[in-house]
Order: structure tokens, then C-alpha cells, then sequence
């Protein structure tokens, strides 16, 4: 922290490709996708260049991307791998396998829309697609915080009392494309930091045979399993939080499970995840300098999902408004509107949730829909009701 | 992690589980003996049989026995019957027969 760290102008696909270059896993298997691409391609280029020792695997398939690489984290190896969108969509069956055999995998995800109609551009919907497939799941704001995330990721995926695959994603193209001001750590830092990585029941010591992906088809091991599965993503959040202090340590950047913003006071707070935390802040400044109270929450890690966290944010409000990136079709709440509902009524908190989607397949998320937000909170603390979700930016 | 024993698993607590539902012992499957799902069974004529194998080769349970190159019988504590290895014989030495009717003749 004491000397100068040379500031750079850098995306935040190569950020993540440095961050894993730093890291240097064993394998990498992994097939290019919009927005992605930049990832993977930098990371190839790492190889030939002999700049890692890194056994890149081409595969014809994201399915056969995650298929290898889970092989590989049976072996034994430290494996690391990149998607977004239709390529994470279909690893869908691999992503319940990687975490079911406790492969400590460190997958980033441009987070992108999904299929139909076709997009290329960042939303929430592919990545909420993986909530419910046991992975642990990070949300970074900033190229910085794609990089930082990322290595943190690797120590939390492998710390014995994890042992899960994590999922560190950044949003499609205003995070992964866009040129952000940015700092690299030295390569020995990040080495010391996420240290050597053995695993416990490595295929490739022969001298002590074991089985992997075995059968749990009779009696009820299957749901005593799963149990265990539970059991270990409940325990990650404090162990993601120790490391990412621990890393924030080294960095002097500031590592939170929720970046809390103007809380301490809020009338009326925004939450939102990943890029668009920006605009929601510049547009509260605004407003605070207008002597409004209000504040933005944002979650950096979503699975294991940070309730008390959010909760101790939010509790002194008098209206809350989540703006979800993703919809999903038949709930009455999107993704991140229903994690922040039901951590509120949970903890006995009664504070009326405005629920709103922007961004969708790329849209604007502008600071005029802030406002609008910030607005509808207000009238929504005064009594007057609304309609439970509304699509921003659009005449619905 | 529980020392692993097959026997006390359906007592197992969860957090006696291995990381990862890894089986901390290898080539168990021999233990589990899958030849109570067949409803019908290959059967193995040793006079039409040239031990090209092909049934060997096809069988998805390691269910074809054979020594010094040679087959031997088939196995019938694994195989399921699903009769790839009939469909696959060139030359008549394996049909199948249901396993009804083979039990039955058995316990005569």
C-alpha cells in the first residue's frame, strides 16, 4: 500500500485474463463466446507466449469446455475456464456436476442476455440461470473489481472448508469491453496470495485409488449429500469475506460482501448488482447535494447470498427499490428483488420494495430511471401504491 | 471423513460424506452386483464361438470373461442383459433366452 502502484487503462476481460495469467492454473478448457471472447483469446496468447505453464485445452463445445475442466479438477488440478450467455446456458448440467463433486473451478462469465430473441449484450439473465446449481457467484462493478474478484476467487474456490467452483462474472461489455482505469498487483503477490493448491482426492494418485462422480441412487445418501452441499455454501460467505479482507489487505482496495453507499442515514435506498451501481450512485450524490437522504446497496457476492448484510444496510429505510437485470417469468419477483424480500421479512424488517428491471438485452440504464426510482420510493413511503414490477425505460 | 465400509453407509451421517461424493476405495463396483436387473439372459454356445471378441469389446459391464486370450463365460453377477453382445456376435455363439424361463429351468 505505501508505494506508488502505476495506474493503467485496461478492459475488464483483460483484467481477467491477467488475473488468471497471475494465477496461473494447471488447465484451462474453454470455448470464445460474445462477450467473453477477449478472455480467452488473451489468455491463449499467455500460452503461446509461454507465459504460463497452462495446459489450454480447445474443446468444440462449452458443455465439453466445463466437461474437461471438471475432469481435470478431479485429477487434481487448478482449473480455471470463461463463458457468458448461451455458453453458460449450456454447461447448465455441468455447472450441478462441478459443484455436486466439489470441483474448486474458477469460471468467469461475461454476463450477457440469453436467447430469443438473439442479443449479445449484457443483462442478468444467463448468470441468474446458475444461481440454484450450487456455485458461489460474484458480481464485479468495475474492471478493478473483476481482476480483484477473480483472484480472490481462486483462494476462496480452494480453501479446504469450501471446496466449491466459483462463478466470477462481469456485465457484457460495459464491464468487459469498456477501458476502465485499473492496477495490477505484482505476479509474486498474487502467487503468495493464492498459494500452492493440492487437492484432496486427486484421480492421478494412483497410490491411493478413489472414486469420483459416484452413484447415490438408493435409500436417502442422496439427500443427506446434498445437505452437506448446503451446509458448505452456507459457510463460504464468512470464508469469502476473510480472504477478501485479506486481499484488501494487500491491495488497500476495499473488499465487502455488500458496498453499502449513504446508508447510515437513507430514507430511500437502491439495490442493484454489478455495473450500473455507477450511475445509481452519481445520481444518489445528486440528490444528497439536493438534501435528499438517500443511499445504494450493492452485493458483491450473490451465492451464497449476504441476507444479514443486506439487512443491516436497508433497515433504517423507509422504502427500498431493486433493480433486477433479469426477470424471472411466472415470480412475482425478479431474482435479486425476491433474495432482498425475503432477507427483509426474514429478519422481521417491514419496509415497502419497489421492484423494477432495467437493462435488458443491453438497454441504457440511465440516470434519468434513478431518479425516477429514487421518485417512486418517495411516493411509495407516502402510501401510494404501485404495481409490483416495472419494466424502466420503456412505455410498459 | 468415516473409514470407508460399505455396510454402515446407509447410517452414515452427512457430514461423514467425503467432499466431492468421492469413494475413497477403488474398483467396489465389483461389489455391487447389477445381474438381478436382467430380464433376459445372453446365453454362450462354446462350439460357435471363434473368440473374435467383439462381445468383449461391446459389453458395457466388463461382463465377458476371458483368459489367455480366450473366452471363458460371461458374468453373470454383472451383466444387465441387454443383449449387445447377442446382437453383435457374427457367428451364433450367443443368444438370449428370458431369465424367467432360465431361473425356473435352474430350479428344476
Amino acid at each position: 500500500m505505501a508505494e506508488e502502484k502505476k495506474m493503467f487503462s485496461a478492459t475488464g476481460n483483460q483484467m481477467v485474463a491477467d488475473a488468471m495469467r497471475q494465477v496461473d492454473p494447471d488447465v484451462m478448457a474453454a470455448y470464445p463466446i460474445t462477450p467473453q471472447t477477449t478472455i480467452v483469446e488473451g489468455y491463449d496468447k499467455f500460452v503461446a507466449d509461454g507465459r504460463v505453464t497452462t495446459e489450454y485445452v480447445n474443446v468444440e463445445s462449452e458443455h465439453s469446455a466445463l466437461s474437461a475442466c471438471i475432469g481435470a479438477s478431479a485429477a487434481g488440478a487448478r482449473v480455471a475456464t470463461a463463458t457468458s450467455s448461451q455458453g453458460l446456458a449450456f454447461m447448465w448440467e455441468e455447472l450441478h456436476i462441478a459443484a455436486g463433486m466439489r470441483c474448486p473451478i474458477v469460471m468467469a462469465n461475461a454476463n450477457r442476455a440469453l436467447s430469443a430473441p438473439i442479443n449479445i449484450h449484457g443483462d442478468h439473465s444467463d448468470i441468474m440461470g446458475a444461481r440454484d446449481t450450487g456455485w458461489i457467484i460474484m458480481f464485479a462493478e468495475t474492471a478493478q473489481e473483476a481482476y480483484d474478484n477473480t483472484i480472490v476467487s481462486f483462494k476462496v474456490a480452494e480453501d479446504p472448508d469450501v471446496l466449491l467452483p466459483v462463478l466470477t462474472t462481469l456485465d457484457g461489455f460495459v464491464t468487459t469491453h469498456a477501458m476502465d482505469c485499473c492496477v495490477m498487483e505484482e505476479d509474486q503477490t498474487v502467487k503468495d496470495y493464492v498459494g500452492e493448491y493440492h487437492a484432496k482426492y486427486p484421480l492421478l494418485d494412483t497410490a491411493n485409488p478413489v472414486g469420483h462422480g459416484m452413484f447415490a441412487t438408493l435409500g436417502d445418501g442422496y439427500m443427506k449429500y446434498k445437505y452437506t452441499q448446503r451446509e458448505a455454501i452456507e459457510g463460504a460467505l464468512d470464508v469469502i469475506e476473510k480472504h477478501g479482507k485479506e486481499w484488501a489487505e494487500i491491495t488497500g482496495r476495499p473488499f465487502d460482501l455488500v458496498d453499502a453507499w449513504g446508508t447510515e442515514d437513507a430514507d430511500y435506498i437502491i439495490v442493484v448488482l454489478g455495473s450500473c451501481a455507477g450511475n445509481a450512485r452519481f445520481q444518489a450524490r445528486q440528490l444528497r447535494a439536493q438534501g435528499k437522504k438517500v443511499g445504494v446497496v450493492r452485493p458483491r457476492v450473490f451465492r451464497p447470498f449476504p441476507a444479514q448484510q443486506i439487512v443491516d444496510a436497508c433497515k433504517n429505510a423507509k422504502a427500498i427499490g431493486v433493480i433486477d437485470r433479469s426477470d424471472s417469468f411466472g415470480s412475482a419477483h425478479a431474482p435479486l428483488a425476491l433474495e432482498v424480500r425475503s432477507a427483509l421479512f426474514s429478519a422481521g424488517v417491514q419496509i415497502p420494495v419497489n421492484d423494477y428491471i432495467a437493462g435488458l438485452g443491453g438497454a441504457d440504464i440511465t440516470l434519468a430511471q434513478m431518479e425516477q426510482v429514487f421518485t417512486e420510493l418517495e411516493q411509495c413511503a407516502a402510501g401510494e401504491a404501485k404495481k409490483s414490477i416495472t419494466y424502466l425505460g420503456i412505455d410498459e | 471423513m468415516a473409514d470407508f465400509n460399505g455396510e454402515n453407509y446407509e447410517n452414515w451421517k452427512p457430514s461423514d460424506f467425503p467432499e466431492g461424493y468421492v469413494c475413497p476405495e477403488a474398483g467396489t463396483s465389483v461389489n455391487c452386483h447389477t445381474g438381478g436387473w436382467r430380464s433376459e439372459r445372453p446365453v454362450w454356445d462354446k462350439e460357435q464361438c471363434s473368440n473374435c471378441m467383439l462381445c468383449w469389446v461391446y459389453c458395457p459391464d466388463s461382463s465377458i470373461m476371458v483368459k489367455d486370450g480366450e473366452m471363458t463365460g460371461i458374468d453373470y453377477e454383472h451383466c444387465k442383459g441387454c443383449g449387445v453382445c447377442v446382437t453383435e456376435c457374427k457367428f451364433g455363439a450367443l443368444e438370449l433366452i428370458s431369465e424367467a424361463q432360465a431361473i425356473a429351468e435352474e430350479g428344476e
